[in-house]
């Protein structure tokens, strides 16, 4: 177990940049998830840090060792694989003291490991089969065998529950969320899918582009995106962005969306004032905006687009002006396309972002 | 049945009795006692059967010792061949380099260029190296011609095995050649053994080269060929028959054991 630490990696393939950038803690015992979409360098990271790529600048440090140049066998990793890579050609219990018998582990120490991390993974009675023998689920379970038995410095996952069905997926994800907690093994767990790492990371740092745009905790990420980009990618559905002008007046300030005017907080008062010409765009959760058919003080007038039932709840569309807002809200909600409703947004709730870059104004 | 079918049925008829009956016809006469080979007129079905005449053949001058070479230069064949393909198709299947397409397009365009013309320079070649009338000089020319085939073959071959299972053997501690070695080649075993047995039928049936490079140490199917076009009128018909049959029956045995993997080999689909 160790720290790990990336201090600004590049690697580029012929004139695309894959890793723009990065630079990187990952505390000891800490499960960290890169999350991003297709493309912007998280695997490519994971794989650096493996050793299977060859950095054009950087370096990587694991537990105070300087593994930049080191082949991925002397780095003290061990790498869980989209495909899984199970060995086709071993049985599992040959699959799981692999490394081992690289390593040069005794036998009877070898099966004594093979044997707690089988039982770890509920996988005892497979040991003679082969590969083939073995559902999609029970591969998995083998190739993460196979790395936790190594007992690495640092264990790391490149989507691994990506090729599991859905129900598979969820019970795996707790399942992994499980073994972290019994090992406490230093975790990168590369993925696209934001509920996989809102649901396993203690911390995310989210990619675009071959950079790391914002590294923080689950909720920090959630409630306050560093930019449009993060909000939008995160959650389901995800944020709503009004643009509006902002007006700070006497202490207090507002956004002026459609003619109306969101209440915000006024500690964003300050910087709106001195910025006061500027567009801002308010990042808003589905869940912090209520929905009423009547019309009350302090709420934005809009149209129904329309309602999607999604089983526990519904997703309701609506144009405010010539936006577009997402809203969850109750199945028992029912209104027809073109109708009026009015929304109350929680102001205290409100991400408010620069409408030209997109970044989060720090406030 | 439709028309169209009726079509592809009787070309599929035509083109397999096109293969099967002179193979047949060999075989019968492989059974035929000599005396019944010279008859006129001759029973195709042949009024008794024997095992006499393949005997004759096996005790003619020279047919032991030039199976012996056969072998010899099948088995020099394959080695060379493989030790020349198989890291070049590791390379081809691994790596994405400047100049790949232009390799692998060049190492099949060698085919394009015709053996006859080689032959005289060739002779004369090996005759200066002292690799004229060895074993070891046909080997060399059969490598030459097996190369391009084999080369194509085990690229995808070794294709076929992912390249995250070599990933997923670094990071569990071997080097790249531990890798190739304990996960890659176990793997890509079946579908080299089936290209190692294509290599021993490309030689084993290759004549031309054999018998212009060779006097004294002759390879079967070059002896078989000295004896048919030889002075005086050749070899009687029994050695003939005899000889035809027992060139064919190994590369058909063979090729009927493997040709699952030779269809995948050529990039036929099989399931």
């Amino acid at each position: 177990m160790a720290q790990v630490r990336l201090e600004h990696l590049r690697k580029t393939y012929g004139k695309v940049t894959a890793i723009d950038d990065v630079s990187l803690t990952v505390e000891d015992g800490e499960f960290l998830v890169l999350l991003g979409p297709s493309g912007c360098g998280k695997t490519t990271v994971l794989r650096a840090v493996a050793g299977l790529e060859e950095l054009d600048r950087g370096g990587i440090t694991i537990g105070g060792r300087d593994v930049t140049g080191l082949p991925p066998g002397r780095r003290r990793i061990a790498m869980v694989f989209q495909s899984y890579a199970v060995f086709p050609h071993l049985r599992v219990y040959d699959n799981i003291v692999f490394g081992l018998r690289m390593a040069r582990v005794p036998g009877d120490e070898q099966r004594r490991r093979a044997q707690d991390a089988a039982g770890l993974l509920q996988i005892q009675d497979l040991l003679d089969r082969y590969p083939a023998q073995l559902s999609g689920g029970q591969r998995q379970r083998v190739a993460v065998a196979r790395a936790i038995v190594m007992r690495p410095d640092v264990l790391l996952m490149d989507e691994p529950l990506s090729n599991l069905d859905a129900l598979l997926r969820l019970h795996m994800r707790t399942e992994l969320k499980r073994i972290h907690r019994e090992l406490g093994v230093t975790t990168i767990y590369v993925t696209h899918d934001q509920v996989e790492a809102l649901s396993l990371g203690q911390r995310i740092a989210v990619m675009y582009g071959g950079r790391i745009v914002q590294h923080d905790t689950p909720s920090r990420v959630y409630d306050a995106p560093a930019n449009r980009l993060v909000g939008a990618f995160m959650g389901n559905p995800p944020m709503n962005f009004l643009e509006g002008r902002a007006r700070a007046a006497g202490g207090r300030a507002a956004l002026v969306v459609s003619g109306r005017s969101l209440e915000l907080p006024d500690r964003a008062a300050a910087w709106l004032a001195a910025h006061a010409a500027d567009p801002v765009l308010a990042g808003i959760r589905p869940e912090h905006i209520a929905v009423s058919l009547r019309e009350e003080p302090g709420t934005l007038a809009a149209v129904v687009v329309a309602v999607e039932p999604l089983g526990a709840q519904s997703l309701l569309t609506a144009a405010v002006g010539e936006q577009a807002l997402k809203v969850s809200v109750s199945v028992d909600f029912h209104a027809d396309p073109g109708q009026p409703v009015w929304v109350r947004v929680d102001g205290s709730r409100v991400r408010l972002m620069d409408a030209r870059t997109g970044d989060a104004i720090p406030v | 049945m439709t028309l169209r079918r009726l079509l592809v049925y009787s070309t599929a008829v035509v083109i397999a009795a096109w293969v099967v009956f002179p193979l047949l016809l060999i075989t019968l006469a492989a059974f035929t006692p000599r005396e019944a080979l010279y008859a006129w007129p001759r029973a195709i079905w042949p009024a008794r059967f024997t095992l006499r005449t393949l005997g004759t053949f096996l005790q003619s001058a020279d047919v032991v010792q030039s199976t012996w070479n056969s072998l010899a230069v099948a088995g020099m064949t394959i080695g060379l061949a493989f030790l020349i393909s198989a890291p070049a198709a590791y390379a081809l299947a691994r790596y994405r380099f400047r100049g790949r397409e232009a390799v692998q397009f060049l190492v099949l365009a060698t085919k394009m260029f015709p053996a006859a013309i080689l032959a005289v320079p060739l002779a004369v070649a090996f005759i200066r190296w002292g690799l004229y009338d060895t074993l070891v000089g046909v080997a060399l020319v059969h490598t030459a011609l097996a190369v391009p085939f084999v080369m194509t073959m085990v690229t995808g071959i070794f294709l076929a095995v992912s390249y995250e299972l070599e990933e997923a053997a670094m990071t569990l501690g071997t080097n790249r050649l531990g890798a190739v070695v304990r996960i890659t080649l176990p793997m890509a075993l079946p579908g080299l053994a089936a290209a190692g047995i294509f290599t021993f039928i490309t030689s084993w049936n290759e004549v031309f080269a054999a018998s212009i490079l060779t006097v004294d140490h002759r390879t079967l199917p070059a002896l078989i060929l000295n004896a048919v076009i030889g002075s005086g009128g050749g070899a009687p018909l029994d050695f003939r028959f005899a000889g035809g049959f027992f060139m064919i029956v190994p590369a058909l045995v063979i090729m009927l054991l493997i040709r699952r993997y030779l269809l995948t080999l050529w990039g036929v689909a099989l399931r």
